[in-house]
């Protein structure tokens, strides 16, 4: 081991030798920086990342642009994952097994269902891969990381809005009409998008310290489509555990979508305030952690 | 009237030995604590090593300062900490001014993507905003070279476009600070010229930059003050000159290390140092003349040797031989001699180039040597403007056009 200096040396040849000279910043204080070992815990530098905004904006463009690049069909494939499951829940949870649809013909009630649920499957699993995928520039650039999971979530926006394009030809194939209740989508999108940031936030920096979370994932997604309201109405669920099943942040989201695009089945109520609840504590505990991790990822991933 | 950019005090990052390569599985913590259960509750009894320790600087305003130092020895680190793309685990610094950072090349670039997409993309990973490159476009595309391919995807780029390409993004960053870590040794040597220039350019606009290379002509030419680290901690600082001699000593360019790997038992005889004969230290592989150069090659004779084989041969950087030349009937005394190669010229492109030089006794090898540092051709090229037409040689030819009315 070397040895302790005594006198460090400072990289000073000619000009004042002094230990701690005053710093005169020839620059506006918006740009200084003080590095330190550790941040405070709530040092979330919100305020960075909207300086970051261009870089989100190239990040979001970079992963809708080569999502379909080298397939034959493109961005037909946003309709078809989604229509897919769509058809093949109609078949056998539907006319099989007879399962109550709230009085929506069945690929209405599915497809009401799946887009949410496409989004946010697709979403969080891009979300918790993506420090990983950008290992390199992790690792040589800075910048504030809440970028990558957040670019890998809104990314998925644009799919969901082209199988949206599908499910107005579904409501005009099956002759139902859009309520009011359409205002308040953007509403349940929210929820759906800080949902899926706040798990993705956990995730992706877990993911970075333990690859384990990647094999954990495909069973993750599964389970939490059965633990929705996907291919079954909550109503199915009995009373007394609807409260368990409101924890489910995702329950009300797609309880919501049910409701808001065909104002049929029943508003969300109580489900929809568990929801929120819940998606708020996730989402800045995980925005918390992240950022703790932030400090290290760059030398772990 | 200068003032303090950059102050940096008691700077140290530690890391645990494996932590930095490799992440961790659950696996391993799994397995770890069925081993000794109690060392589960302990923090793990890794070895943790310093890999910048103590680290004290401060940079004025408008400062180019060269980092030196072996692999390993912290420099990257270092520019690390500073741009904040990891934390110290000891000391502070401060920071005034916009940061931008170099560590590599082409971060952020996509094969996917075209060109023109990708000089977006990574303007925009590096911190600079869309109308900052639609301002710098044209002054990019030129510079790198490629505008011909600029709406092709970049996968269908020769590796050396990729290079110049992200080049070009980097060098129009326009931060008040830059952290540049080896990056210049991109690219053909043309390519390296005008990169130099444009750092040279950049650090006269009132810049601060602080700049890591191995290639000391680099740094001579950039830097007036150098910091030189060694295992972790600052080991010299200051002007230039006074720093480079004494760490070209330390390092003792041309000369052999005789930890290096190599073929042959190395007990008769042992190849010592190359040069390139009347070249002063410090250039003394670099080749900048068309005229006659003359290489020299000391090797120590431990005993008689009798009935030698010399041989000798340039490579190219893609390891291609260039030249193979033997001598048979060697005979030396124990001692040092010296070997001179003299060529009336030697008309290779510009580029790094390696001679390997070996010597035989009764068809057993004594020692092989790949002599480093490598040769490097810096003369100026009378080729092809594009780089798949420029073939090997590097010959000087007078055209003229004759005949008609």
């Amino acid at each position: 081991m070397r040895a302790y200096k005594d006198t460090p040396e400072i990289l000073v040849e000619d000009s004042a030798l002094s230990p701690v000279p005053s710093a005169t910043p020839p620059l506006s204080l918006k740009q200084f920086r003080r590095i330190t070992p550790r941040g405070g815990l709530l040092d979330l530098n919100l305020r960075e990342v909207w300086d970051h905004k261009g870089l989100l904006y190239f990040l979001v463009w970079r992963d809708i642009k080569i999502r379909y690049k080298q397939t034959a069909i493109g961005a037909a494939w946003a309709i078809i994952q989604p229509f897919m499951t769509m058809v093949i829940f109609s078949l056998f949870f539907g006319k099989l097994a007879r399962m109550p649809s709230e009085g929506l013909p069945y690929p209405i009630f599915y497809y009401t269902a799946l887009m949410p649920w496409t989004f946010f499957s697709g979403a969080l699993q891009n979300a918790t891969n993506t420090i990983v995928e950008n290992q390199r520039v992790v690792t040589k650039v800075y910048f504030p990381r809440v970028i990558l999971p957040l670019s890998a979530v809104l990314s998925g926006l644009l799919d969901l809005g082209i199988s949206f394009l599908m499910f107005i030809v579904l409501m005009l194939y099956y002759h139902v009409h859009f309520a009011w209740t359409i205002l308040l989508l953007p509403g349940f999108l929210l929820l759906a998008v800080a949902t899926a940031l706040g798990v993705g936030l956990w995730l992706s920096a877990l993911n970075a310290i333990y690859r384990d979370v990647r094999y954990v994932m495909p069973f993750l997604v599964q389970f939490w489509m059965f633990a929705s309201p996907v291919a079954y109405p909550s109503s199915l669920v009995p009373e007394r555990w609807r409260w368990l099943f409101g924890l489910n942040p995702m329950t009300g989201v797609i309880e919501g979508f049910r409701w808001a695009l065909t104002g049929r089945a029943k508003p969300p109520g109580g489900l929809l305030v568990a929801s929120i609840g819940i998606v708020a504590v996730i989402f800045c505990a995980g925005l918390v952690y992240f950022q703790r991790m932030e400090t290290t990822i760059a030398d772990v991933v | 009237m200068s003032s303090t950019v950059i102050r940096a005090e008691g700077l140290g990052k530690r890391y645990r030995v494996g932590e930095r390569e490799r992440y961790l599985a659950l696996r391993d913590i799994l397995t770890r604590a069925l081993r000794s259960p109690l060392s589960f509750f302990r923090p793990a009894q890794s070895e943790l090593m310093w890999a910048l320790r103590d680290v004290c600087l401060q940079v004025e305003h408008g400062e180019v300062i060269g980092i030196i130092g072996r692999n390993g020895s912290g420099k990257t680190t270092l520019l690390k900490i500073l741009s904040r793309i990891t934390r110290p685990t000891t000391g502070s610094a401060e920071i005034y001014g916009s940061v931008r950072t170099l560590l590599e090349v082409g971060t952020g670039f996509h094969p996917e993507l075209t060109g023109r997409e990708n000089m977006y993309l990574s303007g925009a990973i590096l911190g600079m905003s869309r109308r900052e490159v639609d301002r710098k476009f044209d002054t990019i595309v030129a510079f790198s070279g490629v505008e011909r391919f600029i709406d092709t995807p970049l996968k269908h780029f020769s590796t050396g476009m990729q290079m110049r390409l992200a080049f070009a993004v980097a060098a129009h960053l326009e931060p008040d600070i830059l952290f540049v870590d080896e990056v210049l040794a991109v690219g053909d040597l043309e390519f390296q010229k005008k990169c130099l220039g444009k750092m040279e350019e950049v650090s006269g606009s009132g810049r601060t930059i602080l700049f890591v290379s191995h290639q000391m002509n680099q740094i001579r030419r950039l830097c007036k003050r150098v910091l030189w680290l060694e295992g972790g901690e600052i080991y010299r600082s200051g002007p230039t000159a006074a720093i480079l001699g004494e760490y070209e000593a330390a390092l003792g360019c041309g000369q052999r290390n005789q930890n290096q790997r190599s073929t042959g038992t190395r007990t008769k005889a042992r190849f010592v140092r190359w040069q390139i004969d009347g070249t002063e230290s410090g250039s003394s592989n670099f080749l900048t003349t068309m005229g006659a150069v003359t290489i020299r090659v000391q090797v120590e004779a431990l005993a008689a040797i009798r009935n030698g084989l010399h041989g000798a041969a340039l490579f190219n950087g893609e390891r291609q031989l260039m030249w193979g030349w033997a001598k048979e009937n060697v005979q030396l005394d124990p001692g040092l001699h010296e070997f001179y190669y003299t060529f009336p010229t030697l008309p290779l492109r510009p580029g790094p180039y390696s001679w390997q030089v070996s010597l035989w006794e009764n068809g057993k090898v004594l020692d092989m040597w790949d002599c480093v540092p490598d040769m490097i051709i810096a003369t100026e090229g009378h080729q092809h403007p594009q780089d798949e037409w420029n073939g090997i040689l590097n010959v000087p030819c007078q055209f003229e056009i004759r005949g008609g009315n």
